[in-house]
């Protein structure tokens, strides 16, 4: 097995007890809410980098036509998300509009088109899994260096929620694929939600796994 | 230095073959370092996402390339004609134009294809640019995977050796990104003023020099402008203050250039 798959397989198996997408789904909406609080801002969005199909596609958003966003995707080198993704460089620019061309399609499709962007890739060691923008941020003085720290502290947050979401997202992948080992994550899942039950199958299962683990 | 000095060791009577084309100039001052010089004759390199042509603030570009890989295989596309595909690759050469007018400026652009892939593209254009000699890169940007960072750190050696600068944006973040992490480039962080010619000598690296980066007035698509913030838009300030003083003094090694950097820093004695 590869350590790759080892860790899928290990993953599911804690996802089987545990559950989570929905939970990291939470984490981020909750980290984009105080991210456009602080910031004072219209809206912020995080954005998942989809390797499989080299896209960029909104996870969480927290601004009046949030639920609709989610979701969305386009392609990973379109505009400032794009750019800030591949460069792995923050960039904070005002006045997005003065671009006729600046990612107005993909705008325009989310509903809303800023007149200032924060944008900082969320990197995870040596991946980068995405993008935390903040958009509209109130222009009442020169933006300051430690404003772009804040940022990047979000960021850091941002990128260990997403990371936990992938490998959720990768457990739930082994737990419903038909591979070998599937089964195992599925039986984490049986067991977990028998506990309690009185019926002695779990005991008797438990037995049969450690017979089992004693003859591998 | 002669062509025929043996690389690895000096004579005795070597020392006297060793001519440096410059008088120590005593004093490096500002006015020694840049002063009456326009850019002219220094070749400078944006590799990013390309440059606009023909924008107000940027002005001619002498040559546009853009990388992509397929496969093993390298393709140069010789004559590109994409422009720039953000406004990034733009912002910087206007930066790098409005310090030095007469500057050569060539965009060598690695960024468009997407996200898959980037980090190969990013090594085979610094590649093909230190190839090319240019006195000057400007690399706002960097990458995260660790696979390439023996290669960049390689090719960034190579162009320290070959005489050409390259001028690397800092992350402002504590992660490990490449190669503005490397002693043999020149990286460049931000800060807060307003005046283009201050910058900083940081005597704790890895960030070597903090140039303007905040709120900054830069080119951007479609012959527009937009007012910018982050270390990407530093590091052409100190590309295009590198490229003013070889302009000047063509004979500076990358050594020597970091030097006259240092000592007309606005913190050391030789800004006036």
């Amino acid at each position: 097995m590869t350590e790759g798959a080892g860790n899928d397989l290990r993953a599911a198996v804690a996802a089987g007890v545990l559950g989570s997408e929905e939970q990291f789904r939470a984490l981020l909406q909750s980290i984009v809410d105080v991210a456009r609080a602080i910031f004072k801002a219209k809206a912020a969005s995080i954005l998942l980098l989809d390797a499989e199909t080299d896209e960029l596609v909104f996870e969480a958003a927290a601004d009046e036509a949030s639920e609709s966003l989610i979701g969305k995707r386009f392609p990973s080198s379109t505009g400032i998300a794009g750019f800030v993704l591949v460069s792995r460089q923050p960039l904070v620019i005002e006045d997005v509009l003065a671009d006729p061309r600046f990612s107005r399609e993909t705008a325009e499709s989310t509903g809303f088109v800023p007149k200032g962007l924060m944008a900082v890739p969320l990197l995870h060691e040596e991946n980068a899994l995405g993008v935390l923008e903040v958009l509209d941020r109130p222009r009442e003085a020169r933006f300051t260096l430690a404003e772009m720290e804040l940022l990047g502290l979000f960021a850091n947050q941002a990128a260990i929620g997403l990371d936990l979401l992938q490998r959720a997202r990768r457990a739930q992948r082994a737990l419903r694929g038909d591979g070998d080992l599937g089964v195992l994550a599925r039986v984490a899942e049986a067991l977990e939600n028998r506990r309690g039950e009185e019926d002695g199958s779990r005991e008797g299962a438990l037995r049969l796994l450690a017979e089992l683990e004693k003859l591998l | 230095m002669s062509e025929e000095l043996p690389a690895w060791s000096l004579s005795a009577e070597g020392a006297e073959s060793i001519v440096l084309p410059e008088e120590w100039p005593g004093e490096i001052t500002r006015e020694w370092a840049w002063g009456g010089a326009t850019g002219a004759g220094a070749r400078v390199c944006v590799l990013d996402s390309g440059i606009e042509t023909d924008h107000p603030l940027v002005g001619a570009v002498q040559k546009s390339v853009a990388i992509s890989v397929e496969g093993e295989e390298v393709i140069v596309e010789d004559n590109d004609t994409a422009g720039d595909l953000c406004g990034h690759g733009t912002a910087c050469a206007g930066v790098i134009r409005s310090l030095a007018p007469d500057c050569e400026l060539v965009s060598v652009r690695v960024l468009g294809a997407g996200y898959t892939g980037s980090g190969a593209v990013l090594l085979e254009g610094l590649r093909w640019a230190i190839e090319q000699g240019y006195d000057v890169i400007n690399m706002s940007l960097s990458t995260t995977k660790q696979k390439f960072a023996s290669l960049l750190h390689e090719l960034a050696d190579t162009a320290y050796f070959r005489r050409t600068m390259l001028v690397a944006s800092a992350h402002n973040m504590p992660v490990e990104s490449y190669p503005w992490r490397f002693s043999s480039v020149i990286s460049v962080g931000s800060h807060e003023q307003e005046d283009p010619y201050t910058y900083y000598y940081n005597p704790a690296p890895p960030v070597e020099f903090f140039a303007r980066g905040v709120d900054v007035e830069v080119a951007w698509n479609g012959g527009g402008r937009l007012v910018c913030t982050g270390n990407s838009f530093a590091t052409p300030h100190i590309a295009g203050i590198a490229a003013l003083v070889l302009s000047k003094h063509p004979e500076l090694t990358p050594f020597q250039l970091k030097s006259v950097l240092y000592l007309t820093a606005s913190n050391v004695g030789g800004a006036r």
